[in-house]
């Protein structure tokens, strides 16, 4: 397998590093984690009209640029790095990757556009309040008239998206049967939102009832598209853990650095060199595998499943890792709420457990494993 | 190298080869052959056994071995290390006298560095040299040692000055192994096995014409040494690995080299924890289906495959000529952590059968050895401890260990005494 990174794609990198440096600072991170819904419209269009970001993945056909995942994971190894308040997630990796492959081909001509200029924000809704990220714990019932009933949970930006795919299974079905895909507009009469208070801040969760809200259904099949869908997600979480953990580590070893005690800087004692090595390791790791998914996956190895698991598990455990490391290392200061370390710690410990914590992700790779 | 040389070059060895190669010689015979044409070792000078060919050709002449079946020159072990060492820094009698039996494998060679005083502090070595009269007498003990017990020179490290610091008083020598005054002895490991030797020096004799570059410059003559063993190491594996390519004389007498090689480092998959065994045990024993060793194997299976995409990404930026990022630094550590897990995790996979060994454990005895040699992994060739100083210090940029022991006397450092 061809692994590394073109020249075209190390530019597009550097670009998207420069914008980001210049368009998410902390300053900026802390002020949009301060509103209601966490991101604001302005600047996500202006990252969509100025770098076409949204549209990356999806389909020249559907107004996208085609690209593959891996370098859609390049966008969000860098989103993930400098904690960019965004619907990107929601929009461009879970209801876009949804509706490409359970949608119409009408569906098709006529959300994806609007998803790929990031005109229509829109998310997945498919874990419930039991928490499982597995599609066979879905309850919501689909009814024969075409109406939800239910209630789904820790949906990604569920309160603010215009659009939510819905998943649902019809009555009286169990496990993979009888599941299905829905459209459901943000505003639908009988859909109520609410805001869930997350640890992190910067991306914002809600969980969302379904009273008969009348619903277009999808007419790909669900289980089959939702396994694809789930693998892309934990492919792209992985990479943007990746660069979440790397800043991290960056910033840490940069901060014992320029910290003196005891008449030496703290980056002198051995304890604080062997920590460093074992977070660059932890980190490197977790890249190596993060990037070896986006590229399997981009060249259909059918291994994809447990291999995007392997990235999810090493990513989190990396990235909570490193996130106690780096508190440590800041010692009182990285205790503090003005200290940036925080952020990232929050960040961190939610992707440790959002789509699926490290341990399901671990039996998943052994139950898939194919080596 | 232009293509119209190269081709020349290439139909020049294909008539050379089409000659001269005969599977019944012996191979003795035959290397000599290559040596007296260079084609044996052709990137080395004209003047000593090679052609003047560049390194990046040596692949399309062995390539060309191949093709008619025929085998190479030994380019791996201590005697490569010495023929490297020899070329950089010794001279015209050195050259004269070692490189074309080491091309031939007529004698075997032997690295005397490590001592047990001194064994992640190299330059900290004791065994002294002295001038006594016309000849070097050494004096010292050695650890640690391939193939000691058989070896005809011994590449070695030793104190000729303790008045000045201590990487200065270090110098380097060519020993002769086969005199009275040298001693080995199996060195038995933690997991039985004895791939090493002490070595005993005591009043050991050097002629001062086997002295390679001049007093004080051993240290800088033991980095080249040093520099060239990870490659070795690499190019052993290769060669310990390779097929029977066809049959005749010339292929036994390979095999059986190969052979007695090979043998002391029986063990050595077993050190690096045998992540390949873990899935067949766990189905084999059942533990498959026990969710708490399931999360364990996960484990592994990602700490593994991480660390091989991360070889693979140092390997993809290096044929890409880029410069070479941290992932090229972290692969002896990743490799140790590897095969700690990989040990708890088949103690777990076999049960109360991991207090069993020999006949009567897993997989013949493997499993047992697995679980009392991955120890080793964490310190042959550079322990987790010195790997983790050289990526802070190197890869991460932060300060080196303060030292005590480069501003003073050799004499004047605290230092273990041999017993």
């Amino acid at each position: 397998m061809k692994f590394g990174f073109s020249e075209e794609q190390e530019a597009f990198r550097d670009v998207l590093r420069r914008y980001f440096e210049d368009r998410s600072p902390t300053t900026e991170v802390r002020r949009l984690m301060a509103t209601d819904q966490g991101w604001e419209r302005e600047g996500w269009n202006r990252m969509n009209s100025e770098l076409g970001l949204a549209a990356i993945a999806v389909p020249e056909a559907y107004g996208g640029q085609g690209f593959g995942l891996a370098e859609q994971c390049i966008a969000l190894e860098e989103m993930g790095r400098a904690l960019v308040c965004s619907p990107y997630f929601a929009t461009a990796v879970l209801a876009a990757s949804a509706i490409e492959l359970a949608g119409s081909e009408q569906q098709k001509q006529t959300l994806l556009p609007n998803i790929a200029s990031g005109e229509t924000v829109a998310t997945l809704a498919f874990c419930e309040d039991d928490g499982r990220w597995d599609i066979e714990g879905v309850a919501l019932e689909a009814r024969g008239d075409g109406t939800l009933h239910g209630t789904k949970s820790y949906v990604l930006d569920g309160q603010a998206a215009d659009l939510v795919v819905v998943l649902a299974r019809t009555p009286g079905t169990t496990g993979t049967d009888g599941l299905s895909l829905h459209l459901v507009r943000g505003d639908a009469p009988g859909l109520e939102r609410r805001a869930l208070q997350s640890i992190d801040e910067t991306r914002r969760i809600a969980r969302l009832v379904f009273d008969g809200v009348e619903a277009e259904p999808l007419p790909g099949a669900a289980a089959a598209a939702m396994e694809q869908v789930l693998a892309r997600a934990a492919i792209c979480l992985a990479n943007e853990m990746v660069g979440g953990a790397e800043r991290l580590r960056a910033d840490a070893l940069d901060y014992v650095g320029m910290r003196m005690q005891f008449g030496r800087s703290i980056a002198s004692f051995q304890v604080t060199k062997h920590k460093a090595a074992d977070m660059l390791l932890d980190v490197e790791l977790a890249r190596s595998a993060a990037y070896y998914a986006a590229a399997a996956h981009d060249e259909a190895d059918d291994g994809v499943v447990a291999l995007a698991s392997l990235a999810k598990a090493g990513a989190g455990e990396a990235y909570v890792q490193t996130a106690i490391h780096a508190v440590q290392m800041h010692g009182g200061i990285g205790f503090t709420w003005d200290n940036d370390t925080h952020l990232w710690f929050k960040r961190a410990k939610v992707s440790e457990v959002f789509l699926g914590s490290s341990a399901e992700h671990r039996e998943r790779l052994v139950a898939h494993w194919q080596d | 190298m232009t293509d119209f040389r190269e081709q020349e070059t290439l139909e020049e060895l294909r008539g050379w080869l089409a000659d001269n190669w005969d599977p019944e010689r012996g191979l003795v015979e035959w290397r000599s052959m290559l040596a007296d044409s260079g084609w044996g070792m052709p990137h080395w000078p004209r003047e000593w056994y090679g052609r003047d060919l560049p390194v990046g050709f040596t692949p399309l002449v062995d390539a060309e071995f191949d093709r008619f079946g025929a085998l190479q020159v030994t380019r791996s072990g201590i005697r490569m290390l010495a023929a490297a060492t020899i070329l950089e820094h010794g001279s015209d009698l050195h050259r004269q006298k070692f490189l074309r039996r080491i091309i031939t494998g007529e004698d075997v060679w032997c690295q005397l560095f490590s001592e047990p005083g001194s064994g992640s502090d190299l330059a900290g070595a004791t065994t002294r040299a002295v001038m006594v009269g016309n000849k070097w007498v050494v004096n010292g003990q050695k650890v640690w040692t391939t193939s000691a017990h058989k070896a005809h020179w011994g590449l070695l490290l030793a104190r000729t000055d303790i008045d000045v610091p201590k990487h200065s008083g270090l110098s380097y020598f060519i020993l002769d192994m086969q005199q009275p005054g040298v001693e080995a002895h199996p060195l038995r490991q933690m997991n039985g096995h004895a791939s090493f030797n002490q070595v005993f020096l005591t009043d050991a004799e050097v002629l001062p014409e086997f002295q390679v570059a001049a007093n004080g410059e051993g240290w800088n003559v033991a980095t080249t040494t040093l520099m060239h063993e990870r490659r070795a190491a690499d190019s052993l594996r290769s060669w310990g690995s390779a097929g029977q390519p066809g049959t005749g004389r010339i292929y036994e007498e390979a095999q059986e080299e190969i052979r007695t090689a090979m043998a002391p480092y029986s063990w050595y998959p077993q050190r690096a924890g045998r992540v390949d065994l873990v899935m067949p045990r766990a189905h084999e024993t059942g533990a498959i289906r026990d969710p708490v060793i399931r999360q364990e194997i996960a484990r592994l299976l990602i700490m593994h495959k991480s660390a091989e995409w991360t070889a693979m990404r140092a390997r993809t930026s290096q044929q890409r000529g880029r410069p070479q990022g941290p992932e090229g630094s972290l692969g002896k550590l990743a490799s140790s952590n590897v095969a700690r897990l990989a040990a708890r995790v088949h103690t777990m996979v076999s049960g109360a059968d991991a207090m069993l060994a020999g006949p009567d454990g897993p997989c013949d005895g493997t499993i047992a050895e697995i679980l009392v040699s991955f120890p080793a992994a964490s310190i042959a060739g550079g322990t987790d401890e010195i790997q983790k100083n050289i990526i802070s210090e190197r890869v991460l940029g932060m300060p080196k260990e303060t030292r005590f022991d480069t501003d003073r006397p050799f004499r004047d450092i605290p230092r273990n005494t041999v017993s």
